[in-house]
């Protein structure tokens, strides 16, 4: 009787994820319209996807703005939790502002910052459509204004959880303040540390919506072999525009699909393993 | 004396901090502050004078609201009332079905308790985009297309972190409550809603709070699931509106950016322990 408590999840779970999951990599080695027609082709799709220079393109500009989002919101949500747990004034209301953004979408939230950057980029006469360089920072700085807040909270439950008698202890044999940190707070907040990095690289990583709202991959460059390339395109974005590319086969797409998919599970499963040596260790 | 120095230098530090943050705090909120303000100017000065103050000339009143409301031949309101249903059902259906489904993997385990835990861990991690298409079309072959039936979709796709909480959660309390409760006569249905349930009450708002705030920002999942010439999440109206006209309408897309934030703050303002609490919750047990 008791496996009726797990079958509601497990058919949902089994519709909305396992199913579609083995599908999804079936056809990638398939040129398939639909997913009921399909015909076998090997790695064809993989090869396609590998020389397909907006992917690979794609790929590069999402190494490098996880790279910048990963170390910016995790230096600045750090100092700002360590900050508010100092007990300054009105670390609360803080607290409270940082965090909302968090609560309004990806959509809206591109929506309104391109609003913005594109009347201050309207002073250099220019527009964040126009130059990928703005694209890059103004995406950088979108997710900065988001999820610095929602770290934030993480590492301010982390500062609550290294011990007091330790940093007293510490203060009494004459530790700096820089020390305690290096040698007391920082390995004490492992934890904390792995998690958010960990959030951080995947939400980098898989990033769409706010891509899509703010440029969508624009300006676009023609290559001289007659192949577009969406400049701020990242790779969630990319795969989801080849599926509606290429409608006679959507399976380079789901190609790709799999893999960024390896990519992204790859990337986690090493950090987080990475991180929590430290954190034995400590 | 030292001491006494030291102190008052870093009671002076601590107020410059609170100086400086305040600061901050004004740029933090100023977005939303910006959507607030452009939602009652005329198009013409939200394009030319953005930051400015709507004025006598560029004061429009709740224009751009009603404006608003049928703006791109699709009812707002209605797509508020979408997003609403679809959240409100979804998170429902979720922490209901999760949170049976973890006490069973805690509980009785075996290989198939085993194994859906660990396969919900995977799906955590696994990018939307490798489902997405094969999903939106098992969602078109079994009539899960429309908001009343998505959030089976939501409870599949969302299971993984519920679990995953559930599990951490329920793994922490005695079982020995349970067994008294079963000794008492007691079958699993009532043991699971009158004595299991009541005591997740703690992670059943984390990870509702979570789910919430997932699912109604959510936009490719339902806008690829959903036939959206007929029903449009907010998400998905506004790229819509974005995306397929020439000149967007800017007052009008700034009053209805403003009519779905404002449930959205009354939500964190009113619920604003619970959400920090089950972030909190959430990256401690993720």
């Amino acid at each position: 009787m008791g496996w009726l408590f797990l079958l509601p999840t497990f058919i949902a779970f089994s519709i909305g994820f396992i199913w579609p999951f083995l599908q999804g990599l079936f056809l990638s080695f398939t040129r398939f319209r639909l997913t009921s027609d399909w015909e076998w082709a090997g790695i064809d799709n993989y090869i396609q996807a590998f020389s397909d220079t907006s992917f690979v393109h794609a790929f590069r500009h999402t190494l490098l703005f996880t790279v910048v989002t990963l170390v910016l919101i995790n230096l600045i949500a750090f100092a700002v939790a360590y900050i508010l747990t100092s007990k300054i004034k009105g670390a609360d209301i803080f607290r409270t502002v940082f965090f909302m953004p968090n609560l309004i979408g990806g959509i809206v939230l591109g929506y309104i910052w391109s609003m913005i950057f594109d009347y201050i980029l309207s002073f250099y006469g220019t527009s964040i459509m126009l130059d990928g360089r703005f694209g890059f920072w103004g995406l950088v700085i979108l997710m900065c204004w988001q999820q610095v807040g929602y770290m934030m909270i993480i590492y301010i439950a982390g500062f609550q959880s290294v011990p007091e008698d330790m940093l007293e202890a510490s203060k009494i044999d004459g530790a700096t303040g820089f020390q305690a940190l290096r040698k007391i707070i920082i390995p004490n907040m492992m934890p904390s540390i792995t998690i958010c990095t960990f959030l951080t690289l995947t939400n980098s990583f898989k990033l769409y919506d706010q891509n899509l709202a703010l440029t969508a991959g624009r300006p676009f460059e023609m290559l001289a072999d007659g192949s577009t390339v969406r400049t701020t395109e990242l790779m969630a974005l990319n795969i989801v525009n080849s599926f509606s590319a290429n409608v006679t086969n959507r399976g380079v797409g789901q190609a790709k699909a799999v893999l960024f998919c390896i990519l992204v599970v790859g990337i986690g499963l090493l950090q987080l393993f990475g991180t929590k040596s430290r954190e034995v260790k400590n | 004396m030292k001491n006494l120095s030291s102190l008052r230098r870093e009671r002076a530090v601590k107020t410059v901090l609170t100086v400086i943050f305040s600061v901050i705090s004004i740029f933090y909120v100023m977005p939303v502050l910006l959507v607030l303000i452009n939602s009652f100017k005329s198009n013409n000065a939200i394009n030319m004078e953005t930051f400015s103050l709507p004025d006598a000339e560029s004061f429009v009143g709740a224009d751009n609201y009603i404006k608003g409301m049928t703006f791109g031949n699709y009812p707002f309101l209605m797509s508020v009332l979408y997003s609403f249903i679809i959240t409100v059902t979804s998170t429902a259906l979720i922490l209901l079905c999760t949170s049976m489904a973890a006490w069973y993997i805690e509980r009785v385990g075996g290989i198939i308790g085993k194994g859906v835990y660990y396969l919900c861990v995977f799906s955590m991690v696994v990018p939307f985009q490798m489902v997405m298409y094969t999903l939106s079309r098992t969602a078109d072959t079994l009539n899960l297309n429309t908001p009343f039936t998505i959030p089976v979709i939501y409870l599949g796709f969302g299971a993984g972190l519920a679990i995953f909480m559930f599990s951490g959660f329920i793994k922490s309390i005695p079982s020995e409550i349970e067994e008294a409760a079963s000794i008492d006569g007691c079958g699993p249905v009532k043991t699971f809603f009158l004595v299991v349930l009541p005591m997740l009450k703690p992670t059943l708002i984390s990870v509702g709070v979570l789910e919430i705030m997932w699912i109604w920002n959510d936009y490719l999942l339902p806008y690829l699931v959903l036939d959206i010439n007929e029903y449009r999440t907010i998400p998905i109206h506004i790229q819509y509106l974005r995306g397929s006209f020439g000149t967007v309408d800017m007052g009008a897309t700034m009053a209805m950016i403003m009519i779905s934030i404002v449930p959205v703050i009354v939500f964190y303002l009113i619920c604003q322990k619970h959400i920090i609490k089950g972030v909190a919750a959430g990256a401690v047990k993720g």
